[in-house]
C-alpha cells in the first residue's frame, strides 16, 4: 500500500468513520456494561444511583456470593455447581454434533448417492422447526432409551437439534473444497474413512472453528431443553440462573443477580474474544456459500 | 490428475476375490449410506415423526396432557376467532419484516465502513459481534431497565438535562412490539456484518482495480459491483434471519413477557403459553402447525433454488 | 396444649413410621421467594429424620409456569416426580388422568377431615379420596396501605370503592402515586377480581367466575366490574407494564406509592423490610370485601409409584406436611396462615390472625370463594381465556366495558 497524502477532507472523513464506528460500538456495549457496573455496586447504590453512574468503589462481593453462596431454589451453592454441569453437557454435544455434521457433509458433498440431496433438503427443514414442538415426544423418545432426566439425554437431544445446522455448515464449506482433490485420492484406492481423515479433515479448520463456535453458545445459552431434560442435580447454569434471579429473600438482590448472569454468559463471551477473528475467517472460507 | 490407468482399481477386480472380501468391498460401497443412517433415524423420527405427531394432536380435543381423541379442525377455528393469537400473527409481520430489514441494513452498513482499512478492525469487530454469544436471559432485565422510562434512558436524558426527551415504547401497547425489534437488531446485526465482511473479502479484487482504473468511484463500485456480488450472502442472512424471527422466545418472555397486555405476543410465546400452562395442547399444537406452514412457505421456494439451481463449487 | 398433644402425636408416628424401610422423594415446585425456600427446608429436614431423603426439584419463576412444563414432560415420559405443586381444579385434571396416589389412608389417620375445613378438603380430594395435601392459605383479597402516606393526604385508609376513587384523587393530588401495580396478566387479574368481590359480592362472584354462567358474565353488574376496574388504571404510574409484584410492593414500602392490592405474599416484603403491621403498614381487606375472603391454596400433590419405599415416603412426607411444626413454620415465612383449623396462633402477627378470622367467619357466611386469578375457581383454560381479556382490557385504550364483557363470555364459551 502506498501512503497517500492525506487532504484535508479525506482525513475529516476518516474522523468521522471513526466516530461512527465509536458510537455505534457505545450502543453495543450498553447492555453489558449496565450489567457490569450494576454487579459492582451494593443494593443501596442501585437503588438510588443513575444506570448509567460509576460504582463507587469496586466491590466483586456480589461475585463471590453469586459464585458460591447465592440461593437459587432451596439451596444456597451459587452457580458454580451448574457451571460445570454445563460443561458436561456442552462438550459432548458439541463433540458428536460437529463430528455427525462433518461426516454427513463430506458424505452429502463427495459420496453423493440417489436421494442424498433431498435428504439435506429435509435436514434442512429440521433447522427450522420451533423447539416447543419436540418437547413432549421428545420426553417420550428419550423415556422410552431410558435417557429421561440424565446428562446423556440432554446431550442426545442437543445432538437432534444441532445436527441439521452443522451438516449444512460442513455441507456448503466442502461443497467450495476442489472435487478433483478427492476423485485423485478415490483413484489411489482410498478408503471413506482414510480420504476424510487424511485429505478433507485437515482442509477443515475454518468451517470447524465456525460450527464449534455456533455449537458451544447454542448449547450454552439453551433454557427451554436444559430445564425440561436435565435432571435435578445435573441442571445447566442457565436454569440455575433462572432459579437464582427468582429466588429473592426479601428485596431483590440485583448486583448479586447481574454478577451471576455474567458469571453464566463468560464462557460464550470468552469463545468469542478468543476466536471471534477466526469466526469470521471461517466464514469467509465458505460458510457464506451456496 | 485426468489418467484413467488406475480405473482397474478394487472395484472392477472384486469378481475374483474371496467371498470375505466382497463382503468387506460391499460394505465399502455402502459405507456412506451407513453413514448417514443415524442421521436419517434422527431425521425421520425426531423431525418428521415428531412433526406427524403434532399435527395428529392439534386434530385432538387434549388438554393438559395429549389424550387422543379426535374432534378434526375444531381447534384451528378456535386458534384463528382467538384475538390473542392474531395479535402475535400481526406482531410476527411486523417484527420480522423489521428485525430482517434493519439487521441487513445495519448490517451491511457496519460491514462497509469497517472494510476500510480500519485500525483495530478485530477489536471493533468482537464489540459488533458479541451479542450473539448471549442470550436473552442473560441480558434480559439489562434491557427492560434501559428501556424503562423511570430507570433507563428516558430517566438519564432527563438527569442530563434533555427534559422533553421520551422514550416510553416499553409501556406502551401500540409500541412495544418496536422494542422487541430493538434487541433483537442488536443481537443479530453484528452476526449479520460479519457475514457480510466475510463475503465483502471474496469479491474480486481484479474486478476493483479495473473499476478504478476506470475510474469511477468508491461509491459507484459499491454500488454496482461490491452488493451485487453479494446476493447470495443476503439470501444467506435472510434465511438465518427469518429462522431466528420465527423462533424468537426468549427475547419476549425475558424482556415484556408478552404485555402491556397480549401486545407484544409472538407466536413461539402462544404456542408455549397455550400448550404448556393453559392445558390447551390441542390448541398449542394447532399454532405450532401454522407455525411451521409459515416456516416451510419460506423454506421451500429457498430450498428448490438452492437444490436445484447451484451445483457449483 | 393442642400443640403439645399434636407434637406427641407426631413423635409417636415418626416412631413407627422409621421402621420402614426408608425412600426418596423427588419434590417438584416453585417455591423460591421470600422465605418459601427456607420454609422448604424444614421439611426436607424434617423427612430427613424420618430416614427419608428429598430430591429438591425446584423450578423458580413465572407463578409455576415452566415447573408446569417441566411436570408434563414428566409425566408424557412416564416418569413423575414423586410429589409436585399442583393446586386447585388442576388437581383434578391429573387425577382423571390418573397420575395420583391415593392419600386417605395417612388421612384417615392424621384426621384431616376434621381439621380441614370442606372447601379446602374439596380442592385436594378426588372423587373421595385424598390426592393432595394443602400446605397453606393465601388471603388474596387484601388492601395494603402506608399509613404515613395517608396522613400527608389528609385522607382515610378506604374501605369502598367509592372511598378508593376519592382517596386516590387527593392522594394524587399530593404527588403520590395512589395505587403501586405491576402490569402483568396474574396481576391485572388479581385486582381484577378484587373489583369484581367488591362490586359483585359473593354470589354473583362464585356464578361468574366458578360456575362460569353465561347470564352473569353478561350481566349488567359485569359491565360495572369492567368499569370501575378500568377506573382504578388513572391511578397507577405510567411505568407499571411488566413490574414484578414485589417491586410494586417496595414502592408502598419506600413511600412512593400508597396502596397495593395483593395478597397476603406481600407481607413477607414488609416483614423483610423491617416494618411492622399496625404501625408502618396497614393491612385491609380489599374495598367492599370485609366479610370476604379470596383464597388461594398451595398444595402438594403425590403421584403414584410403584415401590413401597417410595410410597411410605410420600405418606410420611404428606403427615409432616399436615402437622403443625411445618404449618407454622412454613406459614409465618410466607405470610399465608395454616389450613390446618385450631392452631396455636400467638407466633403470628396481626394481619394474620384478621385473616384466620376471616376465614373462619367467611366459610360460616359462604364469602369464602376461590381466587379466579390464582387458579382456584377455573381450570386453566377458562383462566387463560380470563386472564386475556382482562389484561387486554386494562392496558388497550379504545376498548369498551361492554365490548370486554361479550369478549370475556364468548372467550370463555370457546375454552370449556
Amino acid at each position: 500500500m502506498v501512503e497517500a497524502p492525506m487532504t484535508v477532507t479525506r482525513r475529516a472523513a476518516r474522523l468521522g468513520l471513526y466516530a461512527i464506528l465509536a458510537a455505534v460500538a457505545f450502543i453495543y456495549l450498553m447492555p453489558v456494561w449496565v450489567m457490569l457496573i450494576t454487579s459492582l455496586k451494593d443494593v443501596e447504590e442501585i437503588r438510588s444511583g443513575n444506570l448509567l453512574s460509576l460504582p463507587s468503589s469496586l466491590n466483586f462481593d456480589a461475585w463471590v456470593t453469586a459464585w458460591g453462596s447465592a440461593c437459587a431454589g432451596s439451596s444456597c451453592e451459587g452457580i458454580s455447581s451448574y457451571f460445570w454441569n454445563s460443561f458436561q453437557i456442552v462438550i459432548p454435544a458439541v463433540i458428536i454434533s460437529t463430528l455427525l455434521g462433518a461426516l454427513n457433509g463430506y458424505v452429502l458433498s463427495f459420496w453423493r448417492f440417489r436421494g442424498s440431496e433431498l435428504m439435506f433438503g429435509l435436514l434442512l427443514v429440521g433447522c427450522f422447526i420451533p423447539l416447543q414442538v419436540i418437547l413432549l415426544p421428545m420426553a417420550r423418545t428419550l423415556a422410552f432409551f431410558g435417557l429421561a432426566n440424565s446428562t446423556p439425554g440432554l446431550v442426545l437431544v442437543h445432538v437432534i437439534v444441532g445436527t441439521g445446522f452443522t451438516t449444512m455448515f460442513f455441507r456448503n464449506f466442502y461443497i467450495g473444497l476442489p472435487q478433483e482433490l478427492i476423485k485423485a485420492a478415490k483413484l489411489d484406492g482410498a478408503g471413506f474413512f482414510f480420504i476424510f481423515r487424511r485429505v478433507v479433515l485437515p482442509l477443515s479448520t475454518p468451517i470447524i472453528v465456525v460450527t464449534v463456535i455456533w455449537q458451544f453458545t447454542q448449547i450454552w445459552n439453551d433454557f427451554l431443553l436444559g430445564i425440561v431434560y436435565s435432571g435435578a442435580e445435573t441442571q445447566p447454569v442457565t436454569v440455575a440462573l433462572n432459579n437464582l434471579v427468582n429466588t429473592s429473600f426479601g428485596g431483590k438482590q440485583y448486583n448479586v443477580d447481574m454478577a451471576a448472569a455474567l458469571i453464566a454468559a463468560l464462557p460464550t463471551l470468552i469463545v468469542y474474544m478468543v476466536a471471534g477473528k477466526y469466526f469470521v475467517k471461517g466464514l469467509t472460507a465458505g460458510a457464506v456459500k451456496g | 490428475m485426468n489418467q484413467q490407468t488406475n480405473t482397474a482399481g478394487r472395484s472392477i477386480n472384486s469378481a475374483a476375490l474371496s467371498p470375505l472380501a466382497r463382503l468387506q468391498q460391499a460394505l465399502a460401497d455402502q459405507l456412506p449410506k451407513l453413514v448417514m443412517a443415524p442421521t436419517f433415524l434422527i431425521i425421520f423420527v425426531c423431525i418428521y415423526g415428531y412433526i406427524g405427531w403434532t399435527f395428529l394432536l392439534s386434530l385432538t380435543k387434549s388438554r393438559i396432557l395429549p389424550v387422543w381423541k379426535f374432534v378434526g379442525f375444531e381447534q384451528y377455528e378456535k386458534l384463528f376467532m382467538n384475538d390473542r393469537w392474531m395479535v402475535s400473527l400481526e406482531n410476527l409481520v411486523i417484527f420480522s419484516f423489521l428485525f430482517i430489514a434493519l439487521c441487513l441494513l445495519i448490517g451491511m452498513v457496519l460491514a462497509v465502513l469497517l472494510d476500510q482499512k480500519i485500525r483495530n478492525e478485530g477489536f471493533i469487530r468482537g464489540i459488533y459481534l458479541y451479542p450473539m454469544a448471549i442470550s436473552f436471559i442473560v441480558t434480559g432485565t439489562a434491557w427492560k431497565w434501559l428501556m424503562n422510562p423511570s430507570l433507563g434512558l428516558e430517566k438519564m436524558m432527563h438527569d442530563w438535562g434533555w427534559t422533553s426527551f421520551s422514550f416510553d415504547w416499553l409501556v406502551d401497547p401500540d409500541m412495544v412490539v418496536y422494542t422487541l425489534v430493538i434487541a433483537a437488531v442488536w443481537q443479530s446485526s453484528g452476526f449479520v456484518m460479519a457475514l457480510f465482511i466475510a463475503g465483502l473479502r471474496g469479491v474480486d479484487d481484479e474486478m476493483i482495480k479495473a473499476a478504478k482504473l476506470d475510474g469511477a468511484s468508491m461509491p459507484t463500485i459499491y454500488r454496482r459491483i461490491i452488493l451485487p456480488s453479494l446476493k447470495p450472502v443476503f439470501f444467506s442472512c435472510f434465511v438465518i434471519l427469518s429462522h431466528i424471527a420465527i423462533k424468537s422466545f426468549d427475547l419476549v418472555a425475558a424482556l415484556t413477557g408478552g404485555g402491556p397486555g397480549y401486545a407484544s405476543d409472538l407466536p413461539a410465546n402462544f404456542m408455549y403459553a397455550h400448550a404448556f400452562t393453559r392445558g390447551q395442547m390441542g390448541l398449542g399444537a394447532a399454532s405450532a402447525m401454522v407455525m411451521l406452514g409459515g416456516v416451510l412457505a419460506i423454506l421451500v421456494p429457498y430450498l428448490y433454488s438452492e437444490l436445484r439451481g447451484k451445483k457449483h463449487g | 396444649m393442642l400443640k403439645i398433644k399434636a407434637l406427641v402425636g407426631a413423635m409417636a408416628l415418626a416412631v413407627s413410621a422409621a421402621s420402614v424401610s426408608a425412600g426418596e422423594v423427588e419434590v417438584l415446585h416453585y417455591l423460591t421467594s421470600s422465605g418459601e425456600a427456607a420454609a422448604v427446608n424444614v421439611l426436607k429436614k424434617e423427612l430427613e429424620k424420618e430416614g427419608h431423603s428429598w430430591k429438591d426439584f425446584a423450578v423458580a419463576g413465572g407463578g409455576g409456569e415452566t415447573a408446569m412444563t417441566v411436570l408434563k414432560s414428566r409425566a408424557v415420559s412416564g416418569n413423575p416426580p414423586a410429589a409436585a405443586q399442583i393446586k386447585g381444579p388442576s388437581i383434578q385434571e391429573w387425577g382423571e388422568l390418573g397420575f395420583l396416589a391415593s392419600l386417605d389412608d395417612v388421612a384417615k389417620q392424621g384426621k384431616w377431615d376434621s381439621l380441614l375445613p370442606p372447601v379446602v378438603s374439596d380442592v385436594m380430594k378426588y372423587e373421595g379420596e385424598y390426592v393432595a395435601v394443602p400446605v397453606n392459605v393465601h388471603r388474596v383479597n387484601w388492601l395494603w396501605a402506608n399509613p404515613e402516606l395517608f396522613k400527608q393526604a389528609g385522607v382515610a385508609i378506604p374501605t369502598t370503592w367509592d372511598q378508593f376513587f376519592d382517596a386516590a384523587e387527593k392522594l394524587q393530588a399530593k404527588g403520590i402515586i395512589p395505587l403501586a401495580h405491576g402490569g402483568q396478566a396474574w396481576q391485572d387479574a388479581t385486582l381484577f377480581e378484587a373489583v369484581a368481590l367488591g362490586v359483585g359480592g359473593s354470589e354473583f362472584y362464585n356464578k361468574a367466575f366458578h360456575d362460569l354462567d353465561q347470564q352473569t358474565l353478561k350481566s349488567n353488574i359485569m359491565v360495572k366490574v369492567f368499569e370501575t376496574f378500568k377506573k382504578t388504571r388513572k391511578y397507577i404510574d405510567a411505568d407499571a407494564p411488566g413490574r414484578d409484584w414485589n417491586i410494586a410492593t417496595s414502592m408502598v414500602i419506600n413511600g412512593q406509592a400508597a396502596m397495593q392490592i395483593m395478597g397476603d405474599w406481600a407481607k413477607g416484603e414488609f416483614t423483610a423490610a423491617g416494618k411492622n403491621a399496625g404501625v408502618d403498614y396497614v393491612c385491609l381487606a380489599a374495598p367492599d370485601t370485609s366479610g370476604a375472603f379470596t383464597f388461594n391454596i398451595d398444595s402438594f400433590a403425590m403421584f403414584a409409584l410403584s415401590d413401597d419405599e417410595g410410597q411410605a415416603a410420600q405418606a410420611d412426607m404428606a403427615r409432616l406436611v399436615m402437622e403443625p411444626t411445618f404449618q407454622e413454620t412454613f406459614n409465618l415465612n410466607k405470610g399465608s396462615i395454616p389450613a390446618r383449623l385450631g392452631m396455636d396462633r400467638s407466633a403470628f402477627d396481626s394481619c394474620a390472625h384478621a385473616s384466620m378470622d376471616a376465614f373462619v367467619a367467611s366459610a360460616q357466611t359462604g364469602d369464602l370463594v376461590p381466587s379466579m386469578a390464582h387458579g382456584m375457581s377455573t381450570n386453566s383454560r377458562a383462566q387463560g381465556a380470563i386472564y386475556d381479556v382482562v389484561t387486554n382490557f386494562y392496558n388497550s385504550k379504545n376498548l369498551s366495558a361492554k365490548e370486554a364483557v361479550d369478549k370475556m363470555a364468548r372467550a370463555i364459551k370457546a375454552s370449556l
